[in-house]
């Protein structure tokens, strides 16, 4: 399906569907990231999150149709909207929760914050403040999976905004000529920050941006998780089969602003509110399964539990302590 | 009419080099553009053209012998049917140029015997006599030559009795990547020019021979990628030694050093160490001004996260880029090109590693207290030999690590002595010299009977002109000046 270096046409054919059970996953995992980021917005009405907070909603199906094709051991790197990433890597929502918070239960003791988390057990690889920094971290992740043999890919994600930074393609070319496993994801959002794609590159069409490296790449509906998954299988096949990198990119939405201070006069309200209701990628699976005989009170008990389990993650970063002061001096250096 | 073949510098560094072989014999006719001879160093093999057309009519170095100084007279060619007389007729070409600059050397040093030719006195102490030999036979000393430096005092860490061998900072660093990389399969080196070349600088000289393309990898010119490539590659539990072929193009990628490296532990609580050694030379070199030519000594060794070191010497090099390699941390790495091709004495230990963050007594001596690191080293010891002739015993303390940086054994030294200079090629504002100034006033006020003061490169862009190269650098002259300063002489 996808020519050696060409760029696939953004109009697949067919959307490859879902079993019953995938689509019960999706809807799990994306409404979790979305309760989830609804409940950290609150928090930071609240003054219990503080500095900048990137929300993932709206883009919920990029990272969870990714990490349903992904396999145990591959490893997540984004850039700072990194919530969602974390959840779907497998994180507790609590442990994340107490971090944005601030909290010695975070998963950084608190000393990192929304923008800066990781966790070594979970291959989530950050959580960078630099927005490209993912693509040479990510693309050396690769390195490490391809000097041990160990058949992981690397998942590595970014804006359309980080694309337009150099290292980006200094990563590009490197992961193109030594073959590694990883596959380049590109959200785009359309808005990096305030500005509209168009204003900022020359090539709207991002997943030509590996061509000049060799590297196969894809325009896709990232609204679409089924899409999302069908096209994250096969970028990940092509790089455990060794033939190298693979450039996505899933053009998605982003509902709230840039950043939880950022008003977004640079956009239209009618324009949010028609992905809402014509593009959402939860309400998608809800619809097909609605249609495919699934009552509404089951679904309602899946939100319902997504909700539990986010309150259980509010409560417990707003009642976990500040870290302890004599952190301030640890982890500045391995012993 | 005749024309000297001389001698030519492979680099700017160079001083001397091996003629290796005459592919021409006398009395051959050559053209101009006709390769002649073959000569080597240790980072290099470079064919000699003739100059000129005519008739080799005289060898004056026969081939194979071993330091040759830089401009030389190596081969005279005559015209076709010209008589060539003795040979000690034939001065080099620029020799008056060279003399020019003796001249300038001269009139910059105070009139201490001895001062104008440094290479004159390799010091009691330097037991590589005939290198020292070479040298002092050398026409004239590059603007920035600090050869024949008298050696430091071996590491305190080595056994008493162990034997030592003589080699150049140069192998000691490639013997250090040798051993860990036989010791550790995840340690890898990567870089631009690494393998194939061999290193830029002959770092990396036989290691894709012995460990092969996948741990010795060679990259594009790619700073910021390839240092990311290397942070995510050690995130992922890699060592990752990445080159820079000159820590000037680390400016290119000192986001992901400071960013990516240094903080990810923290940023992480504890979770993500990021084991990875940045290395290349820093500093000036010789004659390639601005941009090639910066120290980045206080730059990096500002950043918590990081560990910077910076050997003066052979040994110290080796055993601590041992421990750098083996070491949890990002470090920095900082060498120095002129003290590549140096020699000194490396102990002939299977496992020679040196603890990180502790200095060096380089001299004993209690009159004042001299600071430095690096090639600033060479200024320290120099100009505490000179101080020496006139009754001053200087101490001389060699940081080795800028961070942690080895506060006590400075306030030791200074609460003994009660003066101290700080030296080092950098620029002065904000300088490790700075810090160390503000370390001994805070730590050592009232031991102190003099300000610290400091010697440092000027405040200005590295100058490219040979004379103000030698100005915008610290000298011995400079180190000595500073010494009396403080003791009121």
């Amino acid at each position: 399906m996808v020519e050696e270096s060409g760029v696939v046409p953004a109009s697949a054919p067919t959307i490859p569907p879902f079993t019953r059970e995938q689509e019960l996953t999706a809807f799990r995992e994306m409404l979790l990231i979305r309760r989830f980021e609804e409940k950290a917005g609150q928090l930071y009405g609240m003054g219990v999150i503080g500095g900048f907070c990137h929300l993932y909603i709206g883009q919920e199906a990029v990272v969870v149709g990714v990490k349903m094709a992904a396999r145990d051991g591959d490893q997540f790197t984004t850039s700072y909207r990194d919530h969602g990433h974390m959840l779907a890597s497998g994180m507790e929502p609590r442990r994340v929760m107490a971090e944005l918070a601030g909290k010695r239960g975070g998963y950084s003791k608190g000393k990192g914050g929304s923008m800066h988390m990781f966790s070594r057990e979970a291959n989530f690889y950050g959580g960078h403040g630099i927005v490209g920094a993912p693509a040479p971290i990510g693309a050396g992740v690769a390195f490490a999976n391809a000097y041990r043999g160990d058949g992981r890919v690397s998942l590595t994600f970014f804006g359309e905004g980080a694309a337009n930074q150099g290292q980006v393609y200094e990563a590009f070319n490197m992961a193109s000529l030594w073959k590694l496993p990883v596959v380049f994801i590109v959200e785009n959002n359309r808005y990096a920050m305030g500005t509209e794609i168009s204003r900022a590159s020359a090539q709207i069409d991002l997943s030509k941006r590996g061509a000049a490296f060799g590297i196969p790449g894809k325009q896709i509906d990232g609204m679409d998780v089924r899409i999302v998954k069908a096209t994250a299988d096969e970028a990940i096949e092509w790089c455990r089969a060794g033939k190298g990198p693979y450039l996505i990119e899933a053009q998605t939405y982003r509902y709230r602003g840039h950043s939880m201070s950022d008003p977004a006069k640079y956009r239209s309200k009618e324009e949010v509110q028609k992905m809402r209701e014509e593009h959402d990628p939860i309400e998608q699976v809800r619809a097909r399964l609605i249609a495919d005989g699934m009552s509404e009170d089951e679904l309602k008990k899946i939100d319902a539990n997504a909700r539990k389990i986010v309150a259980e993650a509010a409560d417990f970063a707003t009642a976990d302590k500040e870290p302890d002061p004599s952190e301030l001096w640890t982890d500045v250096l391995a012993s | 009419m005749t024309v000297n073949v001389l001698m030519p510098a492979l680099s700017p560094t160079m001083e001397q080099g091996k003629l290796a072989k005459w592919l021409k014999n006398e009395g051959d006719a050559v053209k101009a553009g006709d390769v002649i001879a073959e000569i080597e160093t240790d980072k290099a093999t470079m064919e000699v053209e003739a100059v000129d057309e005519g008739v080799l009519a005289r060898i004056l170095i026969p081939g194979g012998t071993e330091n040759v100084a830089v401009n030389t007279p190596i081969a005279v060619i005559a015209e076709e049917g010209e008589e060539v007389a003795d040979t000690a007729d034939h001065a080099p070409v620029d020799r008056v140029g060279e003399e020019d600059k003796a001249q300038e050397q001269a009139e910059a040093a105070p009139p201490v015997p001895g001062q104008t030719a440094p290479q004159d006195e390799p010091g009691e102490a330097n037991k590589a006599a005939t290198k020292a030999a070479v040298e002092a036979a050398t026409p004239a000393p590059k603007a920035t030559s600090v050869a024949a430096q008298p050696s430091p005092r071996v590491a305190p860490e080595v056994p008493e009795g162990t034997t030592m061998v003589s080699m150049t900072m140069r192998e000691a660093l490639r013997d250090a990547m040798a051993e860990e990389m036989r010791r550790d399969p995840s340690v890898f080196v990567i870089g631009e020019e690494v393998a194939e070349y061999q290193g830029a600088y002959k770092v990396t000289q036989g290691l894709l021979q012995e460990f092969g393309a996948k741990r010795v990898v060679d990259t594009p010119i790619t700073e910021y990628g390839f240092a990311g490539v290397g942070v995510g590659a050690a995130f992922a539990g890699l060592r990752p030694i990445v080159e820079f072929m000159t820590f000037n193009f680390s400016m290119q990628a000192i986001d992901h050093i400071v960013n990516s490296a240094a903080k990810t532990l923290y940023m992480s609580g504890g979770q993500i160490n990021c084991p990875i050694v940045f290395r290349g030379p820093n500093g000036a070199a010789a004659r390639v001004a601005a941009q090639h030519s910066q120290d980045y000594s206080a730059w990096y060794s500002q950043v918590p996260g990081l560990i910077v070191i910076s050997p003066s010497n052979a040994s110290d090099a080796k055993g601590l880029l041992k421990a750098a390699i083996r070491n949890d941390n990002p470090v920095v790495f900082l060498e120095n090109e002129i003290l590549y091709g140096k020699t000194s004495e490396v102990p002939a230990l299977e496992d020679f590693v040196l603890p990180i963050g502790k200095a060096r007594i380089a001299r004993p001596g209690k009159d004042v207290t001299l600071v430095s690191f690096s090639i600033g080293m060479t200024y320290a010891l120099q100009a505490a030999e000179q101080l020496a002739k006139e009754g001053i015993d200087a101490e001389v303390i060699d940081l080795r690590t800028l961070r942690p940086m080895d506060t006590a054994t400075i306030i030791e030294s200074v609460k003994k002595t009660g003066r101290c200079v700080a030296i080092e090629e950098g620029w002065p504002q904000c300088g490790v010299s700075a810090e160390i100034a503000m370390r001994v006033q805070q730590e050592a006020f009232d031991y102190l009977d003099a300000p610290v003061l400091r010697v440092t490169g000027k405040d200005t862009p590295m100058p490219y002109a040979a004379n103000l190269e030698k100005l915008a650098l610290p000298s011995v002259a400079d180190v000595v000046t500073a010494a009396k300063a403080v003791l009121y002489r």
